[in-house]
């Protein structure tokens, strides 16, 4: 059938009316709920200097748990040569009251890492691909490809054995190394884990490079890979662009967003640097624009507080700050 | 669809015309991301730090300090400065070297550098110190205008009609500011319809441009989204500003959203000056190294030099003996040292 202008036209004006997110305010609408995935205990702590104990660790995630979070990293099955912080795994995993409705995933690098965690009680895994060469090679000493081919031996397990996997993207709008980061490299990565059975994919902007330009650019490219419902953004707040960079995310489809109880986390590359973004900051932003959540503000900073003074560390959460000298204000 | 044949209909199917021509439907998607991305192609930045900035930190700054700031902003490229308040030294201290900070100040060409005036006395005294351009502040609320300079709303357009009167017989152009303009601390919520009536009596009365502030900063895109469409609606955008401060860690995407409304002037400070009167020791201003940086990342011109912004800061935040409130100059200069 040969398409000519008519048909060009009515065919626009009926996809117009069947994705009314593509008319006359295109771009601008909302998910009306966004599920936020809280890092901090272990993407968090885990970029902390001071180590912290076990107990401190359980309360911080039971308080989280009290707080509404649907899901809670709680830890890391890496080997503690390499991340003493995360030695405590196993302890960790089977001190915590577990709420049920809440996921508590675990980092699970390799399959022995893996075949830890499910014996301590995991029943959600996550695994960490790169989208750039050098960053893989110098964090996991191997190459993307190599690192995608272990991941397939953990999907594979996890499959096996009914645990549900989640993948990481990281350097997705820039890399410490390499810079620039090609937006198709980020879409093959991320198409490669899915593939596999990861049943989500967190997008990470790793050293907060990122600006919402590129956000945008990374996100269409990768949204023709991955259904936009499996994909989450994990924006580090670096430069100070992650609240940006997460409102643009939004208003592309992404209803999943990563965070950090009080920001929780420096930055590696820029020593002393703030890192993740934090969870209070994006809850009060989604909650001004009318998203629901399912999280207790409140509770959530009194949360980051505790783990605050435990650390011995100011928050990095401007929200917390400003609760610190009035009530909070909610618009 | 009535008495429609087959074949029309199935043109007409939005699923066969997916199906059949993919590219359609992809088209589809890019103009929705075209869509969030249509940004102002330039934006100007308004760099409010030696005055806004300044007015609102604890260290009295010496006069050659702010003469040395200023000078270095003024080799950025940012096109506009506030440079000082003529405001009464008997309520702001800091500002009570307007006079000497205007006259000791190299006067950039390209550059323009709006000092406030908040009444006559104030005017005059721009005008003889030579101020060619002067901003008056509104407020979008009853009890922060009383509170703040003591009359009500409408008292205060008096007092800016007479000034912007004299303004323009010396064809100095008058900036408007309408504080308040989602929230105030002491009323709580503002209603967008009364930020709206606010700015467009300032702009009716003359000012060129009128800047909406969140002074408090607790807004967010959704609430900056609703004051903006109906102050879209009384003003013309291109007249409009946003001042956003960054109590909340709110600010990058309150702008980015007045960006995508059609808004292209940005009130910043550099190193985010300014702390947040309302809830001391929080921040306050959005930085200007922050805004820069997003806005080169979105290949929105601004004629700025982020180095020279970040280098600026790190002057003014050793005499002030206190570290920037700048995200991007805080990893610049730890990366550096790194």
């Amino acid at each position: 059938m040969g398409l000519n202008r008519v048909h060009v036209h009515v065919g626009v004006q009926l996809l117009r009316v069947h994705f009314p997110q593509v008319a006359a305010s295109a771009g601008k609408s909302l998910p009306e709920k966004v599920k936020i995935v809280e890092v901090g205990p272990r993407d968090g702590l885990q970029n902390e200097k001071t180590i912290v104990p076990a107990e401190v660790k359980i309360c911080l995630i039971d308080m989280l748990s009290e707080a509404g979070l649907p899901v809670i990293e709680a830890t890391s099955f890496v080997s503690p040569k390499w991340v003493p912080q995360m030695a405590d795994q196993v302890e960790v995993m089977k001190g915590i009251s577990k709420k049920p409705g809440v996921n508590y995933p675990v980092l699970t690098p390799n399959l022995k890492g893996f075949q830890a965690a499910v014996k301590a009680g995991a029943t959600e895994v996550a695994i960490f691909g790169a989208a750039s060469e050098l960053f893989s090679k110098k964090n996991i000493n191997c190459s993307v490809e190599e690192s995608l081919q272990r991941f397939e031996e953990v999907a594979k397990a996890a499959k096996e054995q009914g645990v549900a996997v989640r993948g990481y993207v990281s350097c997705v709008l820039g890399c410490p190394y390499e810079g620039k980061v090609a937006p198709g490299k980020v879409a093959q990565v991320a198409k490669r884990l899915y593939a596999m059975g990861c049943y989500e994919i967190s997008l990470g902007d790793t050293t907060g490079v990122g600006t919402p330009g590129g956000m945008i650019e990374m996100l269409e490219a990768v949204k023709h890979e991955v259904p936009v419902e499996a994909l989450a953004v994990h924006c580090h707040d670096t430069y100070g662009q992650a609240l940006a960079n997460i409102l643009v995310a939004l208003q592309m489809g992404i209803s999943v967003v990563d965070s950090s109880v009080a920001g929780l986390g420096g930055c590696p590359y820029a020593q002393g640097a703030s890192g993740n973004v934090a969870t209070e900051d994006v809850v009060y932003m989604l909650h001004g624009l009318g998203i629901q959540t399912g999280v207790d503000l409140a509770k959530l900073m009194d949360a980051g507080a505790f783990i605050c003074q435990s650390l011995n560390r100011r928050t990095s959460s401007k929200v917390a700050q400003a609760a610190s000298f009035q009530a909070i204000l909610q618009f | 669809m009535g008495n429609v044949p087959a074949a029309v209909k199935h043109c007409l199917s939005h699923e066969a015309l997916a199906q059949e021509h993919p590219w359609l439907l992809r088209w589809l998607v890019d103009e929705k991301s075209a869509a969030i991305c249509d940004f102002p192609k330039a934006v100007k930045v308004v760099e409010v730090g030696p005055r806004d900035g300044l007015q609102n930190e604890k260290e009295m700054v010496p006069t050659g300090v702010k003469i040395q700031l200023i000078d270095m902003l003024s080799e950025t490229g940012l096109p506009v400065i506030e440079a000082t308040s003529f405001v009464s030294s008997k309520w702001v201290p800091q500002m009570a070297d307007h006079a000497e900070v205007l006259k000791g100040i190299s006067l950039a060409p390209h550059v323009r550098y709006p000092v406030l005036t908040p009444n006559m006395q104030g005017f005059h005294a721009a005008v003889d110190a030579g101020a060619t351009e002067v901003a008056v502040f509104g407020s979008a609320s009853e009890t922060f205008c009383k509170n703040n300079i003591n009359c009500s709303i409408e008292e205060s357009f008096q007092r800016f009609k007479e000034i912007i009167s004299s303004a323009k017989q010396a064809h100095i152009p008058v900036r408007g500011y309408v504080s308040c303009a989602v929230a105030c601390p002491y009323e709580g919520h503002v209603e967008p319809a009364k930020v709206a009536e606010v700015a467009k009596r300032l702009y009716e009365l003359g000012c060129y441009e009128v800047s909406l502030c969140d002074t408090t900063g607790v807004g967010t895109p959704g609430s900056m989204a609703s004051m903006l469409k109906c102050v879209v609606k009384e003003v013309p955008t291109n007249a409009l500003a946003v001042h956003c401060h960054d109590t909340y860690g709110q600010a990058l995407a309150n702008v980015l959203i007045a960006l995508q409304m059609g808004i292209s002037v940005v009130d910043s400070s550099v190193a985010g000056l300014g702390g947040c009167p309302f809830a001391k020791g929080a921040t306050g201003n959005v930085s200007t190294e922050d805004v820069v940086y997003m806005l080169n990342g979105l290949g929105i011109e601004t004629g700025v030099n982020l180095s020279k912004v970040i280098h600026a800061g790190e002057f003014i935040c050793k005499a002030l003996n206190r570290s920037t409130n700048s995200k991007v100059a805080q990893a610049t200069l730890k990366s550096e040292t790194s």
